[in-house]
């Protein structure tokens, strides 16, 4: 398949806050959570320093989740005028219409995406592709995975071949589905974007998984959103010159002050990428 | 006309502040509109309420999502006539992304669906070997000044959309996506972007004090 060249092909880059209860955690390998503020305070600061986009990962575990998910992603709509997503436990499309509503720009599903891709297609029917980001959880596996999609290689520690599978649940539950095929039939459900996150790296500072990142973006037509293990600026240029990232999405990075989203862009620029400057 | 500063929050007595109806045809995220335009100082209402819309000094028609769904939606509430009418009687008028869209006949989306008519043609498929959505931020060409547009300039805003309004002596703003796209429409009182300007941050806040206040002025001369 020829893949489109993106027309004005600006790369977007995104903080990314991990929600617990309402305030925001970056977790290492999702362990070791540490309260870094306000979710939304933070956010409207991104928005300030010239990010593209926030996304808000809630991984709260209460009952209390819905409600406070969704006061915010209402004070969220007051304080910032850029586009953010929300994922987290969105199972049913009156999940998603109540975060659209409350002034969401886009939903990210997962695990209920993983297990009835179908929810996909349901919010893309009703709301648009265009805020139905399917966010995928990868990490390398050994064993034949599917017939369809050649091994990537040999596993580092168990032999044999290896390939790429969604995990679920953050990254603690494998499912046996090849994430390369699941990126293919969930963008042909109707999910607009696809945030995938490699949960090998994810927390590791290392930088992106590029491989996995370019087999994706190579894989759809959508646009994808490189995570997990970005711990330099140059990180960030990899993930769109080397993965072929269309957007690239961090956080410790950022949260604790090393590095402004205005540095990133600069970097970026003067890497050759296209992309709004951050006083623009 | 009073002059804001972009994110003050503006005063606070009603008389001053312009009523805008933002309509509200139960798609998607039309409440980042209404948040934003009462930032830059409008009384902004999410309504579908026939008597508070004939009553505003501006009318907004926002959106997220596809041509066909949307259209009916409008029809289901009697907002396209609504609509219709507020375009009608002069007063300014603000379509945002698929709400610039619906302002035509027709669209490539949804073969069949009449559009509300407002303005004329059909709009089509983005064309050429390009992403689809574009889902970017991109950069503004202003090709006919504005009101709309004063302050702007080559800013930068934020698109997402696949189809697009036909290019005509009306598209006061272009951006490049594998040839020149109509990005701002001014057409006497019926001004529209397809690029969100309540998710355009500076820029974005910008137009939308601009609309505020040109619908404040206008209200004063009526």
């Amino acid at each position: 398949m020829s893949r489109p060249a993106a027309g004005g092909g600006n790369a977007r880059i995104i903080p990314c806050l991990d929600v617990d209860a309402g305030r925001v955690v970056k977790g290492v390998n999702f362990v070791d959570l540490a309260d870094a503020g306000d979710p939304v305070e933070l956010a409207s600061r991104y928005d300030q320093q010239g990010a593209d986009e926030v996304v808000f990962l809630d991984i709260t575990a209460s009952s209390d989740r819905r409600e406070t998910t969704l006061d915010l992603v209402y004070r969220t709509a007051e304080e910032v005028f850029i586009p953010f997503t929300i994922g987290g436990g969105i199972r049913t499309v009156d999940d998603a219409r109540r975060l659209l509503r409350a002034g969401a720009d886009k939903v990210a599903v997962n695990t209920a995406a993983v297990n009835r891709p179908e929810l996909v297609a349901e919010i893309a029917d009703e709301f648009g592709s265009q805020c139905a980001v399917a966010s995928v959880d990868v990490r390398r596996a050994g064993g034949p995975l599917s017939a369809a999609t050649p091994p990537i290689g040999t596993h580092p520690t168990a032999g044999g071949d290896v390939r790429f599978e969604i995990f679920t649940h953050g990254g603690r539950t494998p499912t046996g589905i090849d994430a390369v095929e699941y990126a293919i039939r969930i963008t042909e459900l109707g999910a607009g974007e696809i945030l995938l996150t490699s949960m090998d790296r994810d927390g590791t500072r290392d930088g992106f998984d590029l491989e996995l990142t370019r087999t994706v973006v190579e894989a759809v037509r959508v646009p994808v959103i490189a995570s997990g293990g970005v711990g330099t600026l140059d990180h960030l240029v990899e993930g769109v010159l080397e993965g072929g990232a269309d957007a690239v999405l961090a956080a410790s990075i950022f949260h604790f002050g090393e590095h402004t989203v205005a540095e990133a862009k600069a970097r970026m620029a003067a890497a050759g990428i296209p992309i709004r400057p951050a006083d623009a | 006309m009073t002059r804001r500063i972009v994110g003050a929050q503006g005063d606070t007595s009603a008389q001053s502040r312009p009523l805008i109806a933002v309509l509200d045809y139960g798609i998607g995220n039309l409440r980042s509109a209404q948040k934003s335009l009462e930032r830059m100082g409008a009384d902004a209402r999410l309504t579908a309420d026939a008597g508070l819309i004939a009553e505003a000094a501006g009318v907004v028609l926002p959106g997220v999502g596809a041509f066909g769904p949307c259209m009916a939606a409008l029809c289901r509430t009697g907002l396209d006539e609504q609509a219709r009418a507020a375009a009608a009687d002069g007063r300014p008028f603000l379509g945002i992304c698929i709400g610039l869209q619906l302002l035509y006949e027709e669209s490539e989306e949804a073969p069949g669906v009449a559009g509300l008519g407002i303005l004329p043609g059909v709009v089509r498929l983005l064309p050429g070997n390009v992403k689809r959505p574009q889902m970017q931020w991109n950069r503004l060409g202003v090709r006919v000044s504005s009101p709309l547009l004063e302050g702007l300039g080559d800013a930068w805003v934020y698109f997402v959309h696949s189809f697009a309004a036909p290019m005509a002596d009306n598209v006061a703003a272009v951006c490049e996506y594998g040839g020149p796209v109509a990005a701002a429409i001014a057409d006497n009182n019926v001004w529209a972007t397809q690029f969100h300007p309540e998710k355009s941050a500076r820029p974005g806040l910008r137009l939308l004090e601009n609309f505020v206040n040109h619908a404040q002025a206008a209200a004063a001369v009526a």
